[in-house]
């Protein structure tokens, strides 16, 4: 693995290689999200405030206590479905708006909290931590973890997620304990979360808690949004457009968080799903079969 | 045997008394009407019953088993299932989907089997699906099995709803006003639906309707609702020659 990383290292340009590495990064946060807010309808904002759990976490245990990359990976996830498992029991009495104001709270809480911990560098950040990530272990692990979520969203318990998301009473009416499922999802959504800070903490090297603000929050929520809420193909694209699109706008220097808010304008307005939301493969399958009947006959 | 008791029933919102009192007995494999003006009280002694609200006063009994207090998703799992007044489906799932997710209580594939795929949890996937769609079949949605919920028509989105609380396999089954919207021709359809699911998944059904002639033509008991309290109860026969209920509600000449 370390030989065909040094491959790759060799034949793709540094930089594309580190959008690469974001991307997939990226790809595994916002599926988190995705399963919170996307599928099961629990507006989060917060999102940011777990994956700093997630790399601080993970950093301090592979600097300090000389734990390997992947047992650092699995603990940072684990400390942040913890505190995602915590996070999910308001959302018992809070519902949208509401939500949305305690997850912003939330991350806000955290972030203070590290910028004055101690062994985290308060303000300074951490640095020094071992570059472990790499193109391959990042996309195997966002290669399972696009599997393991398509499975989940085609089996009971997905249904039952964008069940709630729909009408909580009918499903509260059809067995599904709303309550129980919408802290599972937060939870599950979380670890994700946390995973992908211990990636981007072990890419990054360094990591200060401005990384994690409000703003990080809004990026991951807007993958979510833009690709199409609840879809898995969706929040990839949204994260691939996301993720590139600022790279892209370089060329327009200092206009190009003008063109980047320009674009989520003008997509909301032609998609307002969200680019893949309302699309289904079963959808795509008939029109192209219609096309080739329409083709026999002239 | 009675599959269905309330004692007592009553129900407080602030300063008002939205049921009064409450006593019924539903036996099982009857069909039971409620009717009552707009305000009597019968979708909250709907939502009563299946643990949206908690009766203030009063004792509800479900084979002989106590369940006020029982939150709603444990109650459908006890195995009774409704549908609503104001129509709720999963909009943007598949018609398909609406009625899996009806069978949700009486699965048990849990978080992790699903996540990995576990034989048993696809042999239970394969059950789910294949009831789906003779239920599906069974309420003459199959056809339209892949569209979205919202795109069906107001008499297919009933239907669909009445498919999704059998999914459940119930042994009750509340329906909350089934023909509302429906025209002439839909609503005898919808008769013989009701009449063919009691007879061959052996249910009780509970229904609340508005549709004097359905009422009147499938149900074997009627208790007739005002102002929270119960008025009447008696078959077809009585409640349409009752003076207090005529009075009431079917009005003179009716």
């Amino acid at each position: 693995m370390n030989g065909l990383d040094a491959a790759i290292t060799q034949y793709i340009d540094p930089y594309y290689l580190r959008i690469m590495i974001l991307l997939g990064i990226n790809i595994i946060l916002a599926l988190g999200l995705n399963l919170i807010t996307g599928v099961t309808g629990q507006l989060s904002m917060g999102h940011a405030g777990f994956m700093s759990i997630g790399a601080y976490t993970s950093a301090i245990l592979s600097m300090q206590f000389g734990f390997s990359y992947l047992m650092a990976l699995l603990a940072g996830a684990v400390v942040a479905a913890f505190f995602g498992f915590l996070i999910g029991i308001p959302t018992l009495r809070l519902e949208g708006d509401y939500l949305a104001m305690v997850t912003i709270g939330f991350a806000e809480i955290i972030r203070v909290f590290f910028l004055n911990f101690e062994p985290g560098g308060k303000a300074v950040g951490l640095s020094g931590i071992p570059q472990h990530t790499n193109f391959i272990t990042v996309w195997l692990i966002a290669l399972l973890i696009i599997a393991l979520n398509t499975r989940l969203l085609k089996s009971r318990m997905g249904r039952a997620f964008y069940a709630i998301r729909e009408n909580e009473i009918a499903a509260a009416s059809t067995g599904i304990d709303t309550t129980r499922l919408k802290i599972l999802a937060f939870t599950a959504g979380s670890f994700l979360g946390g995973l992908g800070g211990g990636l981007y903490s072990h890419y990054m090297y360094y990591i200060n808690p401005q990384d994690f603000g409000f703003m990080k929050s809004i990026e991951l929520l807007n993958m979510v949004i833009l690709g199409g809420m609840g879809s898995i193909p969706g929040t990839i694209l949204g994260s691939f457009i996301l993720t590139l699109a600022p790279e892209m706008l370089r060329i327009v220097a200092e206009y190009r968080l003008l063109f980047y808010g320009a674009l989520l304008v003008i997509l909301m307005i032609f998609r307002p799903n969200g680019i893949l939301g309302d699309v289904r493969i079963y959808d795509l399958k008939k029109r192209w079969g219609r096309k080739e009947v329409k083709t026999c006959q002239s | 045997m009675p599959v269905l008791t309330l004692e007592g029933i009553s129900q407080e919102f602030g300063g008002l008394r939205a049921l009064d009192g409450v006593n019924m007995v539903v036996e099982e494999g009857e069909i039971f009407g409620i009717i009552g003006p707009n305000g009597a009280g019968k979708t909250t002694l709907f939502n009563i019953i299946t643990g949206i609200y908690v009766p203030s006063e009063g004792d509800l009994i479900f084979k002989e088993r106590r369940i006020n207090r029982m939150a709603t998703h444990n109650i459908a799992r006890l195995g009774i299932g409704r549908t609503f007044q104001n129509i709720r489906l999963f909009n943007k799932l598949s018609v398909l989907d609406n009625v899996r997710v009806g069978s949700h209580g009486i699965s048990r594939s849990g978080f992790f089997k699903s996540l990995l795929g576990l034989p048993s949890m696809l042999r239970e996937e394969k059950e789910i699906k294949s009831r789906a769609e003779e239920l599906l079949e069974l309420v003459g949605l199959y056809d339209k099995k892949m569209e979205y919920a919202d795109n069906l028509a107001y008499g297919e989105q009933r239907r669909l709803e009445i498919a999704r609380a059998l999914a459940l396999k119930p042994s009750l089954l509340l329906l909350d006003e089934p023909a509302a919207g429906m025209n002439s021709g839909e609503k005898v359809e919808l008769m013989k639906l009701i009449e063919q699911i009691r007879q061959e998944m052996k249910l009780t059904i509970l229904l609340v309707e508005h549709d004097m002639s359905l009422v009147m033509n499938i149900c074997e008991r009627i208790a007739v609702l005002d102002y929270g309290r119960k008025i009447a109860e008696g078959p077809p026969e009585e409640i349409k020659n009752d003076e207090r209920v005529i009075q009431s509600y079917l009005g003179v000449g009716a």
